[in-house]
């Protein structure tokens, strides 16, 4: 099945450019970044509900959010400061997990209108290093790994 | 023992991507591989155990020769380590958009 979501990451780069078309106009995409209710919507899955802790939408603002797991244990979080926010238009902020090995990386985020229904949204995700950025692509792959791994092990363990 | 190694650290190094670049083509001897470059030939011997600890080389004894070749299931998986990403991303974006269509009404 063909993905919505494009993705380009060039060998030894330390960027990645992730676009995506949405079939809503660009304010809509733009609205679903900056009020915390909806962001928890679309940001929280199966396995983790995401608060929005802290969000000041304005040059050096801060944000924060959290993911709790089904017991209601905080399993990540993620912060940064804002550097630039035109409403409808763009976000330029820093991104920052919290307990981990991985440097801040900054991220462009540009909402364009395609037709007055439909609209692109490009991320330009910078790291510091081409390591770094291919270790962070690497984390859900590793995670399904992971994942399959702990399905294997229950279902092994049921055999028993 | 064989540490398991990591094949994305193993393609990270220049001299084992021009390997496996060479190779895609046709398999090859160590001799031949080696005569590919200007490195010592125990320098390639020690690229080609890695690139074969990993899986991405099979070898082949011929004889006194080891005839090296790719191993196409092992390099796709490389070239699809970012599909889970991308996966994960899409499936974000294909909420958002069902979360705003219903706002929208």
């Amino acid at each position: 099945m063909e993905l919505k979501t494009k993705m380009h990451a060039e060998d030894g780069k330390s960027d990645l450019t992730i676009t995506r078309d949405f079939d809503l106009p660009a304010e809509l995409v733009f609205k679903a970044h900056v009020e915390p209710e909806l962001f928890e919507q679309w940001m929280s899955h199966e396995y983790g509900k995401v608060k929005v802790v802290k969000f000041e939408p304005r040059k050096h603002g801060g944000w924060e959010f959290e993911t709790s797991g089904p017991d209601g244990t905080v399993v990540f979080r993620a912060n940064g400061t804002i550097h630039e926010f035109v409403p409808d238009k763009k976000i330029t902020r820093t991104f920052e997990m919290d307990n981990s090995p991985f440097d801040v990386q900054l991220e462009f985020l540009q909402f364009e209108a395609v037709t007055n229904d439909t609209s692109r949204l490009t991320i330009n995700s910078i790291y510091r290093s081409p390591e770094l950025r291919d270790q962070m692509l690497k984390l859900p792959y590793a995670a399904g790994l992971s994942m399959a791994h702990d399905r294997l092990q229950d279902t092994v363990g049921k055999l028993r | 023992m064989n540490l398991r190694r990591d094949v994305f650290q193993a393609i990270a190094d220049p001299t084992r991507r021009a390997i496996l670049v060479l190779i895609a083509t046709q398999s090859m001897t160590a001799g031949a591989i080696a005569s590919n470059f200007d490195t010592a030939r125990p320098t390639v011997s020690k690229h080609l155990q890695i690139l074969t600890e990993c899986e991405l080389l099979e070898q082949e004894q011929k004889g006194r020769e080891v005839i090296y070749s790719l191993n196409p299931k092992k390099m796709k998986e490389i070239a699809d380590f970012i599909e889970p990403f991308r996966k994960m991303w899409d499936d974000r974006f294909n909420k958002l958009e069902a979360v705003m269509k219903k706002y929208k009404k």
